[in-house]
């Protein structure tokens, strides 16, 4: 009866999403900024929620997402940028051959194939980024909770340094980096706008994620977070289940990469820097370290807060002839800052601790209100 | 390259490797003690390179060094006190997630209060002067680094192993809960790591900036990351091998700029990283650790 | 005779200057209850510590159910005190991590409860049984080993059954009381389908009433799961009440063996235990 009522109301909750999409779809123009944040905000969703499989629910702590998402990014954008635009993007040093005549083929592929070619891209970049892991994984895997971290910051420094260094400039551009980018394909041979190709792409991430983390394995995963030696004294091979975290959260932040490549349009190295990391781990504390719901949340408001509602705090502020202090450029990151010392502070669950969204809960609490509320009355 | 070339680039390197050695001991120590890497540790480096700009607008330049050094030390313990202490019980992660939202926290506010172009760093007149050796030329800065980290470094180890304060730092990195018990007052000792920490990041900052003459608020991330480097290299929570480590960083990223690889100058520090901690986990100096169960 | 379950030969335990354990040779008969004990600080946590493989061993060799899961012989150690017929030096040492020890069949418990705490009950069960999963991840993240699944699941749930504890199954493991969270850490132990199961001072912090009931508890579990139990305890009573072999360690040696009478009456055992200083 109740699971009954809950797949009612989640099912009811997604087909309102979906129909609200197609209307953002048809009205696109007038609601430029409400596009934008969401398409980021589902972007960040993903990789969040990646991050957090390894940090929150593997229990390593790991500082790589911005070095994985560059090489989701970076092949993905090389792989879609389409052949009419090559040399304008690669206008200072040339494109490699090997590029080029891989899209010649693509371009005379047919029509189906053009369609999933950049799904195809999407799928190439996190199977990359997934076999870097699984390698580099052999090295750093063994190393303990900080050493873990400064290793996975530092890889992620030595791929960025990769892709501006000038001796792969007719691969990756070198420091001009790549522009040019189509924006998100439509699916379903148009029946699904563009517009919602990133939020159905990482949904189907986010449910794979989802599904993992309640299987044995993603039981295993959280005793490994829980306790380390008992777990190994239970069986549980320490090495390879790591490495499993590893790999699939690189193979989601590197599909989340080429996703946030269609969005931006254009990619420097520089985008995937250390504060790139940073501005991920501040959504995965803020939603909670442990919950994905709380990820998916935190990822939406934090990118709404930051790239709208908060825009304000940036410019200047008047009241009537008197100009309010503090609020100029950089004050809103400022606040951001703080807001984040004060969920690790005081708020350490942040918005969902290490619990998941119930329907049970919200109707509880829901529920608890109202009768305090009749109580007084 | 002809010989004196690849000297200067040395000398050169030496110079940034004294200053990198200064601002690894801060890291040192303080992992050492709270077996935390103290992300904001880079960022203190830098928050002093505006200090010292600031300072030396309205004072000549003995007194700023000496605000400078002041303000860094005070912000430094202000840092544990209000961001560390707090977590000292929770996970590890926790602490760990709190120092980098101080990093973000510095970086930020920074940005905001001094904007991200950069800002020229002023010129101390007495560490510009050019001296000339045979076919090498060097500022006094860079001749001063190594000496002065030498003696810093120097004065530091006899205050760790000759001074009761030296003594109770050093049973508390052996064992953080024993020397609780045995009443050690850590709260001082962390202070007291924490100020050390700081007061030689700030020395560090003043040496490297003289020689870089611009500040932003990212000044210190890669730096700091790559002192961190530095300590593990040397073996972390040892003082001598975190001296190493930087002196070793330093020149060996001097003469890969020099060679043109400047883009993996960076990546190379980390490329060590990997390494050391494959071929030798606890660094060239450090002790074996095993965890009791 | 019974076979032996598991053998030790000249394990040697040291960290820097302290040898924790000094050339231990131990048989554990199968099918029997065996026990290690002496005082604090003797060297019996960290002598399970290096047969379930957590330590590798500065010297000596452990085998268990015909397998040699731990050696390491360094050549001039081995010349002194243990004539082997192994010639070259890689075939000196065998590495095994304790993951794979207990796939072997061999479980342990932990002096200090190490369950996995924001756990529930049943979950802490399945983890165990997690070892022994036939199906890869992807298989098991899109379903695909019902069969399975719900083998592990009634596995889980009978076990939690035999030991009593299902009626908490659904409660975070840490709010449980802690008697039963020491029985609970066994019945985990249990779950990875051990023959030998290795218990480190199952009956700390127990009152004499509680002692006892884990005596029958673990004669009770040696019989249905047909175990072989090694365990450390302070609990006298316990140990000479169940146990029909007793090894006695003291600054990691090995000071007197035997059945309980034999052991009791040791001058050795008795002058361990009242610390008198050796003339
Ligand atoms: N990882 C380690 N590093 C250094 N010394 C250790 C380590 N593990 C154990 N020891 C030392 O080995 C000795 C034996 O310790 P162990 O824990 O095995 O004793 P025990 O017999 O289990 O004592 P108790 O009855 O108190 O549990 C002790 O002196 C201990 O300090
Ligand atoms: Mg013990």
């Amino acid at each position: 009866m109740r699971i009954k009522r809950n797949t009612l109301l989640t099912t009811t909750v997604f087909a309102l999403l979906v129909v609200f999409l197609y209307w953002l779809s048809a009205n696109r123009m007038q609601n430029g900024m409400l596009v934008s944040v969401l398409q980021k905000g589902v972007i960040f969703a993903l990789v969040a929620v990646s991050m957090n499989l390894l940090n929150g629910f593997t229990g390593l702590f790991s500082l790589g997402q911005a070095g994985f998402m560059s090489i989701g990014a970076y092949t993905t954008a090389i792989l879609i940028i389409p052949v009419k635009s090559l040399d304008g993007v690669y206008y200072m040093n040339g494109v490699h051959p090997g590029i080029r005549a891989l899209k010649m083929v693509v371009a005379d592929s047919p029509a189906f194939v053009q369609s999933i070619f950049p799904f195809v891209a999407l799928l190439l970049g996190g199977l990359l980024a997934a076999g870097i892991a699984a390698i580099v994984g052999v090295a750093v895997l063994r190393l303990k909770s900080d050493y873990l971290a400064i290793a996975t910051l530092g890889l992620s420094e030595i791929v960025r340094a990769i892709f501006s260094s000038p001796q792969f400039d007719q691969i990756t551009n070198g420091s001009y980096g790549l522009n040019k980018i189509p924006t998100f394909p439509e699916m379903a041979w148009g029946l699904i706008p563009s517009l919602l190709t990133p939020f159905i792409v990482v949904g189907f991430c986010v449910v794979f994620i989802l599904l993992l983390i309640n299987s044995s394995y993603g039981r295993a995963f959280k005793a490994i977070r829980e306790d380390e030696i008992a777990a190994e004294a239970m069986g549980i091979n320490l090495y390879k289940h790591k490495s499993m975290s590893f790999v699939v959260s690189s193979f989601f932040s590197a599909v989340a990469g080429g996703l946030l490549a269609m969005y931006m349009r254009s990619i420097e190295a520089k985008t995937f820097s250390i504060t790139m990391t940073y501005d991920i781990l501040l959504i995965v504390v803020i939603g909670g370290i442990g919950s994905v719901t709380g990820s998916i949340l935190s990822a939406f408001l934090v990118t709404i807060a930051k790239e709208w509602w908060l825009r304000f705090f940036d410019q200047p502020l008047f009241f009537g002839g008197w100009q309010v202090p503090l609020f100029r450029t950089g004050f809103r990151m400022v606040i951001f800052s703080i807001l984040l010392m004060v969920v690790v502070l005081i708020y350490r669950k942040g918005l969902m601790g290490s619990t998941e969204f119930s329907w049970d809960r919200l109707i509880g609490r829901f529920r608890r209100t109202k009768n305090s509320e009749g109580g007084a009355a | 390259m002809s010989m004196t070339t690849i000297l200067q680039h040395c000398l050169t390197g030496i110079s940034l490797g004294g200053a990198y050695a200064l601002i690894a001991i801060g890291y040192t120590l303080v992992y050492g003690i709270l077996r935390l890497i103290n992300f904001a540790h880079g960022d203190i480096f830098m928050m002093a390179g505006y200090f010292m700009i600031f300072a030396l607008a309205s004072f000549p330049w003995p007194v700023a060094i000496i605000i400078t050094l002041v303000v860094t030390t005070v912000m430094g313990i202000g840092i544990e006190r209000f961001a560390y202490k707090p977590l000292r019980n929770a996970p590890r992660m926790s602490i760990m997630i709190s120092a980098i939202g101080v990093s973000y926290l510095l970086q930020n506010l920074s940005t905001y209060l001094f904007t991200a172009i950069p800002r020229g760093y002023p010129e101390l007149p007495y560490l510009k002067k050019i001296y000339q050796i045979g076919e090498l030329s060097a500022s006094f800065v860079t001749i001063l680094t190594p000496i002065l980290t030498i003696v810093l470094v120097f004065v530091l180890m006899i205050l760790v192993n000759k001074t009761k304060t030296g003594m109770a730092m050093r049973a508390t990195s052996k064992d953080f809960e024993t020397a609780k018990l045995m009443g050690i007052n850590i709260n001082r000792v962390v202070s007291v790591t924490f100020a050390i920490g700081s007061l030689l990041a700030g020395i560090g900052s003043i040496l490297y900036f003289t020689d870089r003459m611009s500040v932003t608020p990212f000044s210190g991330t890669l730096p700091g990351l790559k002192c961190f480097v530095a300590a593990v290299f040397g073996g972390i929570g040892n003082i001598p091998g975190a001296v190493v480590g930087g002196f070793f960083i330093g020149i060996v990223e001097t003469l890969l700029v020099a060679l043109g690889y400047s883009t993996f100058s960076d990546a190379f520090t980390f490329l060590l990283l990997i390494i050391m901690l494959l071929v030798k986990p606890t660094g060239l100096f450090g002790e074996k650790n095993v965890e009791k169960v | 005779m019974s076979t032996i379950l598991l053998k030790t030969e000249h394990v040697t335990m040291q960290f820097g200057g302290v040898v924790a354990v000094d050339d231990l040779n131990i048989e554990i008969p199968e099918g029997k209850i065996t026990a290690l004990i002496g005082p604090n600080g003797a060297g019996k946590t960290t002598a399970f510590n290096v047969i379930t493989g957590g330590y590798q061993a500065t010297n000596g060799r452990v085998t268990f159910d015909g397998h040699v899961i731990g050696e390491n012989y360094p050549r001039s150690k081995m010349k002194k005190i243990y004539n082997g017929t192994y010639k070259t030096l890689n075939e000196h040492q065998v590495i095994n991590t304790p993951d794979k020890i207990t796939r072997l069949g061999m479980a342990r418990t932990f002096q200090n409860i190490r369950l996995f705490k924001d756990l529930t009950v049943f979950e802490n069960v399945l983890i165990a049984m997690h070892g022994h999963i036939k199906a890869g991840m992807l298989r098991s993240t899109f379903k695909l080993n019902k069969e399975e699944e719900l083998m592990m699941n009634q596995e889980a749930d009978k076990l939690l059954h035999s030991v009593n504890l299902h009626m908490h199954r659904d409660e975070k493991s840490s709010s449980l009381p802690y008697g039963m969270q020491r029985k609970l850490e066994i019945a985990r132990a249990l779950a990875t389908g051990p023959k030998l199961l290795l218990l480190d001072e199952p009956a700390a912090g127990m009152n004499p009433k509680e002692t006892e009931e884990l005596a029958l508890f673990i004669q009770e579990i040696k019989e249905t799961f047909s175990l072989t139990v090694f365990l450390i305890e302070h609990h006298m009573d316990l140990v000479m009440d169940i146990s029909d072999k007793i090894y006695v360690l003291d600054y990691g040696k090995t000071i007197a063996l035997g059945t309980a009478n034999e052991v009791q009456n040791d001058p050795a055992v008795i002058r361990a235990y009242l610390g008198v200083e050796e003339a």
